[in-house]
């Protein structure tokens, strides 16, 4: 910021008597640093050379190594210019080095595509939550869902669009917990006005660049009212900035009872940490499941991107039968974030036409598939595209 | 069935005496001698005479669904006298807020009591009356029974699961404060002794209605040592209970496998917030809180059966109310006492009714008048007899 201001000076300074030489440069350097100050949300990182991008890889436990395989199989088919840098994380140990080396890789590529990290509560409580450690550290606030009905899935709801936004660092997951006296435990939930400004107006932004109608903030302000009183006050201020989209809030357990009997009522919802979970874990049961709906977790330097609801999967690991949908949405959401987007409208024709026209599902929604033949009709979809692929 | 509780309590004491192993603590004798002396510690039989249940009418439409329970009980013959009682704070001694003193005396005695709803007071400045209540009779636990109402259709049928909520602290200990501004902390308090009260009685209930499993609801994997702890209770519980299976489960798999199959579920235990959210989203699968049934179990043998809906204020007065959540709450409070029979006239009654499809509040998606339904009841309980 130092340097910005003294390069803008300088051009101030250098112009009248330089006129286009030398000014021109000093304009282009500075205007160069002013545009890093103006970056929205969603600027991916640079391309190594040869056009290539280094994305960090987190297999993580259960379902997530044998997913993440697959998504680098049909990458590799796809001739996506993607290099995958793998950091393996072992839950078991209690250090938390693995951890520090992920996040440095992640710090260095900007952005991940991860499986879910496994937290056995049998261990010590001061081992905090992997999954929790990394969003915070990164300063990932925005978990974003988008849950669609899909066509070829048998669900009691239908045509169910709606977008959940939710807040990811704070909250009930600040792991801030002691026992002031033996046999009772106190866990603090922290709501602040700056994380609850910044949620709230990354919603109406993505709202609005999305052109949706409404924003709805499921809060619990009844009871917790200096809390999520706070919270829903953030969302109100922020809202009467964006007249054209219609803000209602409402209660966390209305939302669940309306959720179940009229999802259509929803577009966009923002909430704190633990509704969100709660919710977006609800929204993915009705459109179909676990593995179906990816996520991706947004901050202002870095993106993480896995599947929404973050199971590990444990008792269907290795067994072929998880369904590779939701990781190969999350890739491809991955690959939007990169720009590139040929290859990931690619990518999410063919899984969706795995899905809805082939009907070729996973035992979780119903079908006899296994993962492994699921993965091979999407790649033989790419290929019929006509697009350039390797071997099958 | 619920005899048999005793008989296994027997059963435990002589194998620990036997194996010698682990010694025999002096609360398990006197809870089997107990279970021995008493039946059952939990379902209380008041087929001899009469039993007199409090009555709160309540606010709103309250005093016309109160009204039109009591005359099913009537057409039903049930063995229960009502005493009518209202609560609305008063300021006692010192400042602060309790019930009036002759609703209390009425609930000690009685220890029963059946309760419409209540208007929830804004800038009042006194606490909510259901919080005045629950602080009252320190009513721990609140229940809920969902079972899919035949005659009421919803994208979810087969769903038969009781939610088991901790009703005194957890999230909801109104304990906040602001930091520095703009940072404000809710402490979330976990106790070992609620737990502890908790996770037993889902157990007991468990036990004493013939359910098979109970599950622990929690996220211990976020918040170790505060769900944590309950977990542990749940845990200790389970193995004073080895009849009843146990199982702990996260609370987002709960809520993302009870969307999509809530047949999988029967008894689920957890603490205050989550039982809030999942206690409302299982009424939202049968069809809402106009005809969920509801209850809470205090201490010192204290319960209050309540219906969960609002006042409703729009329809008050109109004879267009829906009296079958509090007629559900009544019904549980018969099988409570363990008037079983005259539980299962009523609540066939009340189905069949809501079957046949004649007769249906407009909530309901019918055009009746809430006393043309009870009439309608009636006649069936008549019938029955």
């Amino acid at each position: 910021m130092a340097a910005h201001s003294a390069v803008l000076s300088m051009s101030k300074i250098i112009n009248p008597f330089w006129g286009g030489r030398l000014g021109n440069t000093v304009k282009v350097f500075g205007t160069t640093l002013t545009s890093h100050r103006n970056k929205t949300l969603l600027t991916p990182p640079p391309a190594k050379y040869g056009g290539r991008h280094t994305v960090t890889l987190i297999p993580g436990d259960g379902i997530g190594p044998e997913l993440l395989n697959h998504v680098r199989e049909v990458f590799r088919f796809s001739c996506v210019p993607v290099d995958f840098e793998v950091v393996n994380v072992n839950s078991a140990l209690e250090t938390d080095d693995d951890m520090n080396n992920a996040i440095t890789a992640i710090r260095r590529n900007g952005i991940a595509l991860k499986g879910n990290i496994e937290t056995k509560h049998t261990m010590a409580p001061s081992v905090k939550s992997r999954n929790n450690l990394l969003r915070t550290s990164l300063d990932l606030y925005a978990n974003v869902m988008h849950c669609q009905s899909l066509p070829g899935v048998q669900t009691r709801h239908k045509n169910i669009d709606i977008m959940i936004i939710r807040e990811n660092t704070e909250g009930e997951y600040s792991s801030l917990e002691h026992e002031s006296v033996s046999g009772v435990v106190e866990s603090l939930k922290i709501i602040t006005r700056n994380n609850s400004l910044r949620i709230a107006d990354y919603a109406f932004k993505l709202a609005r660049e999305k052109g949706r109608r409404r924003v709805t903030a499921v809060h619990k302000a009844n009871i917790m009212k200096l809390g999520d009183g706070l919270f829903l006050q953030c969302c109100r201020e922020v809202a009467s900035g964006y007249p054209d989209i219609t803000f209602d809030s409402m209660i966390v357990d209305n939302t669940t009872m309306q959720l179940v009997s009229k999802p259509h009522q929803f577009d966009v919802m923002v909430m704190p940490n633990l509704y969100g979970n709660v919710v977006s874990n609800v929204c993915a049961g009705l459109v179909g499941g676990p593995g179906l709906v990816p996520g991706a977790n947004y901050g202002n330097a870095y993106a993480v991107f896995e599947t929404a609801t973050r199971n590990t999967g444990k008792s269907i690991a290795g067994k072929n039968i998880a369904n590779p949908t939701a990781m190969l949405l999350a890739s491809c959401m991955m690959l939007d974030h990169l720009k590139l987007y040929d290859h990931a409208t690619m990518i999410r024709h063919a899984v969706l036409k795995t899905m809805n026209e082939t009907r070729l599902h996973t035992a979780d929604i119903g079908g006899q598939g296994t993962t492994s033949e699921v993965v091979q009709t999407i790649m033989r979809i790419i290929q019929s595209g006509g697009q350039l692929t390797t071997e099958l | 069935m619920a005899g048999k509780a005793w008989r296994s309590a027997i059963l435990n004491l002589l194998r620990t005496w036997l194996s010698g192993k682990d010694k025999i603590k002096a609360q398990e004798v006197s809870w089997a001698v107990g279970a021995v002396k008493k039946g059952t510690p939990q379902a209380r039989t008041f087929t001899r005479g009469i039993q007199t249940v409090t009555l709160i009418p309540g606010d709103g439409i309250g005093p016309e669904i109160s009204t039109a329970v009591m005359k099913i009980f009537e057409a039903a013959e049930a063995p229960i006298q009502w005493e009518e009682r209202n609560v609305t704070a008063i300021q006692g001694p010192g400042g602060k807020w309790m019930i009036p003193p002759d609703a209390k005396e009425s609930m000690d005695r009685n220890k029963i009591g059946l309760k419409g709803p209540l208007k929830t007071p804004i800038a009042a400045g006194h606490p909510s009356m259901n919080l005045l209540l629950r602080k009252t009779f320190d009513l721990y636990a609140n229940v809920r029974p969902c079972v899919s109402i035949e005659g009421y259709k919803t994208p979810y049928s087969d769903v038969n699961l009781v939610t088991i909520r901790e009703n005194t602290e957890g999230e909801y200990s109104g304990i906040e404060h602001v930091i520095v501004d703009g940072v404000v902390q809710s402490i979330k308090l976990i106790t070992e002794q609620a737990s502890q009260r908790i996770a037993d009685y889902a157990f007991e209930y468990a036990r004493n209605n013939q359910r098979a499993s109970v599950t622990a609801v929690h996220k211990a994997n976020i918040m170790r040592m505060s769900d944590g702890l309950f977990l542990r209770k749940c845990r200790e519980a389970a193995e004073k209970h080895k009849d009843v299976k146990f199982t702990e489960m996260y609370l987002d798999t709960v809520c993302l496998n009870m969307v999509q199959d809530p047949t999988q579920f029967d008894v689920l235990v957890m603490p205050n917030l989550y039982g809030d959210i999942l206690s409302d989203l299982c009424a939202g699968l049968i069809g809402g809180l106009g005809v969920t049934p509801s209850g809470n179990i205090g201490a010192n043998g204290v319960a209050i059966f309540e219906s969960v809906h609002g006042t409703a204020p729009d329809i008050a007065g109109k004879d267009m109310a829906n009296p079958t959540a509090l007629l559900l709450s009544a019904v549980m409070m018969l099988r409570h006492m363990g008037l079983h029979g005259h539980a299962k006239k009523i609540e066939a009654a009340c189905f069949d009714t809501i079957r046949d499809e004649k007769v249906r509040t407009k909530d309901l998606g019918g055009n009746s008048k809430c006393s043309e339904f009870t009439e309608a009841i009636c006649q069936r309980v008549r019938d029955m007899q």
